[in-house]
């Protein structure tokens, strides 16, 4: 409780003390029950009379305090002493628990997302001591003890140790690094102390990245909000000047139409009740506090959601498009299976092996990384590389070719096919065939389940998209059962791919692109949605995309969207409940039916029960 | 150029007020208040004098809602 609550509650409870003891002392002068009246109802409300007092000076007949001041100063005008005080108690004591609930929740997702290092260990002469990680240069030598936070991002250059990465990833599976690897900001330390040679200044670090985009998240407002905003605006003076209308025009038409009494006294209670409801403080505190607690959840679990706006439209996902590599496959290309002929194994390997050993592709690579064993360069006589086909070698005075179909069918040889679907390397040695060595790029373990998640979460289509050849795209798009894969896609077939699919979908449909984010930026872009995957620490990444996964997981693309929709539940149960209660009541008390006691409860009863509504956004933990 | 202030405010739709109030104020090119953070970002226009904006951004707040305050 802050100080300001402390004497709030103290006012509170006075009030309603001297309010009680009154009630037991009748007195027939009116005058003296008056003073005695007035005694609570200043302790309780001399603020907002203060305050009505200031927005009469600068105009703001609109305010608030100044509505509540008019609806129980003329209570009391009316005689109505108790009504008035009990009114100013009703809306204090509603205002102090906004005040607490807000409060709480501020701190509710502030421990959620309290991932920022307050400190940085440097070594000064043999000492190790500790200074604000915004004074830490790139390039310094930082210690994390066991059980810090890393606070800047870098580079080990002494000790091992394992990481949990759950603050940013939302995964407990502990990351083990060495000398050499990489650390981001905000993993914690958790076995042995390590240095870290930082690459980056503390701003630039990742986990200050993510705070101040999880920070400013809902400053993109969603639509659902800003139709709030515009409510809020309107609301107020429509039922301002109703209340006017009918404090005056029933009466009026009483006495001169139907030639009743002239009687303002129930009428002018009624118009007053209307004042007390007056405020669009429900609707206006718990949508943006919905959506502020729904993406301190989703980031809590490795999910960044950019903005009010983009989980609002990843509510609405019904397509979603996957790039392939490194996307719904791990992206690291290895040798699975290896065809040889009189050759052995690993005499076929052995070859290969040396013919790419200059080579930068990944497919090279990948064969010198199965070969495992140092690659004698002596061998080497000389290597051409033949763009598009592959490489021409001499290694220990034979000529070899490794390469695509194409370069051994150019040098006259014949080509044995391979049955499996997969980037296929064919080898020959002084003009014979020799066999081909093929390499796949493996699917990763969850993404079955996690189209399967998708499809029973009412996604009516997956696609695929990718630049890689026909029989490999539809080999996993079947393995995986993607509705629909579109291959050989040239970058810029991408964005017309995609363009042509968005043309497709009803209005209130939203296409989701998931893609690695390192050359997806225009497709991740374009789409409804772009979700960027396993980019953690990537700035390309978090810079396109409106979602990012800080981990490589593809079932959280079903968490996420299960998470937008979850938050989207909460915010229009809160409209309808704030506004329908508000209209009900608006016309129960025009009728008469009501007191202020109830007005008062569909002011800011209705707003402790929308915050506190709004704080299930934040439990997506098992969602 | 952009900056960041603390603020102060109690409910939801004063804090709706100070926006609207920053935004109108000379100099102010976009104002965001966020009730959450307790926060607003101004975009100043290029020409601004920043302090004497927020001076008077601050005085504009005051009007619509007197119990709020920017820390500047």
């Amino acid at each position: 409780m802050s100080k300001k609550q402390k004497t709030n509650l103290t006012r509170i409870i006075v009030g309603i003390i001297l309010l009680i003891l009154i009630h037991f002392l009748e007195n027939d002068n009116e005058l003296i029950m008056l003073c005695m009246y007035l005694i609570p109802y200043l302790i309780l409300g001399y603020d907002i009379l203060y305050k009505a007092f200031l927005s009469i000076k600068n105009r703001q007949s609109f305010d608030e305090n100044f509505l509540m001041a008019i609806a129980t100063i003329g209570a009391l005008a009316m005689k109505e002493y108790h009504e008035g005080v009990e009114v100013m108690f009703f809306y204090q004591i509603g205002e102090w628990f906004q005040s607490y609930a807000i409060g709480r929740s501020r701190k509710n997702i502030a421990n959620l997302m309290d991932i920022r290092p307050e400190y940085a260990n440097i070594e000064k002469d043999g000492e190790i001591i500790q200074v604000d990680p915004d004074d830490v240069s790139i390039g310094d030598v930082i210690i994390v003890k066991v059980g810090e936070k890393i606070p800047i991002d870098g580079f080990v250059i002494d000790g091992q140790t394992s990481l949990n990465t759950s603050a940013l990833t939302g995964e407990s599976k502990p990351r083990d690094v060495g000398i050499n690897d990489e650390v981001i900001s905000g993993c914690i330390n958790m076995t042995s102390p390590i240095k870290v040679k930082t690459s980056k200044a503390f701003e630039d670090s990742t986990v200050s990245k993510v705070l101040d985009l999880i920070e400013n998240a809902t400053n993109n407002k969603a639509k659902s909000e800003d139709f709030i905003t515009k409510f809020a605006k309107y609301y107020t003076p429509a039922v301002v000047y109703s209340a006017i209308a009918l404090a005056i025009i029933p009466p009026l038409y009483i006495r001169f139409i139907q030639n009743g009494p002239l009687q303002f006294t129930s009428w002018i209670y009624r118009a007053l009740t209307f004042l007390v409801i007056s405020c669009p403080c429900a609707l206006v505190i718990s949508i943006p506090l919905s959506f502020f607690a729904g993406i301190g959840g989703a980031s809590n679990q490795g999910i960044l959601i950019k903005g009010s706006n983009y989980l609002e439209q990843l509510a609405k996902t019904k397509y979603v498009a996957f790039d392939k590599t490194g996307t719904v496959t791990l992206g690291i290309f290895e040798v699975t299976t290896i065809h040889n002929s009189d050759f052995s194994k690993d005499e076929l390997l052995e070859y290969a092996a040396h013919a790419e050993a200059y080579s930068n592709h990944p497919i090279g690579k990948s064969i010198i990384k199965e070969y495992g064993k140092k690659i004698d360069k002596n061998r080497i006589d000389s290597i051409k590389e033949i763009p598009g086909k592959g490489i021409e070698a001499i290694i220990d005075g034979k000529k070899v070719l490794t390469g695509n179909e194409k370069l051994i069918e150019d040098n006259n040889i014949e080509v044995v096919h391979c049955h499996e679907t997969g980037t296929i390397v064919h080898l020959a040695i002084d003009g014979k065939y020799k066999g081909h060595i093929h390499i796949g790029d493996q699917i990763k373990q969850n993404s079955k389940q996690a189209i399967e998640q998708l499809k029973s979460d009412g996604i009516k289509k997956t696609i695929m998209l990718t630049g890689d050849e026909e029989s490999i795209a539809s080999n996993v798009g079947n393995t995986l059962n993607i509705d629909q894969v579109y291959a050989n896609l040239l970058p810029q077939d991408k964005v017309s791919k995609l363009e042509e699919l968005l043309k497709m979908k009803d209005e209130n449909e939203t296409l989701a692109f998931v893609g690695d984010g390192i050359n997806d930026a225009p497709v991740l872009s374009l789409a409804d949605v772009g979700i960027a995957m396993g980019s953690l620490g990537s700035d390309a990444a978090i810079e396109a995309a409106d979602v990012v996964l800080m981990d490589d997981d593809p079932l959280k693309i079903s968490k996420a969207i299960r998470i937008a929709k979850k938050c989207m539940r909460i915010v229009y149960e809160n409209i309808y409940f704030a506004i329908g209660v508000k209209i009900i009541v608006l016309i129960l008390s025009a009728f008469g039916i009501t007191d202020m006691w109830l007005a008062i409860f569909a002011d800011v009863g209705v707003m402790v029960i929308a915050v506190i509504n709004a704080m299930r956004a934040l439990k997506v933990k098992n969602i | 150029m952009k900056k960041t202030y603390d603020i102060e405010v109690d409910c939801a739709n004063c804090a709706n007020k100070m926006e609207e109030a920053a935004n109108n104020t000379d100099g102010v090119k976009k104002a965001n208040v966020n009730f959450m953070t307790l926060k607003m970002k101004v975009e100043f226009e290029d020409e601004a004098n920043v302090d004497e904006v927020m001076k008077e951004v601050l005085k504009n707040c005051k009007k619509v809602e007197s119990d709020c305050e920017i820390f500047l």
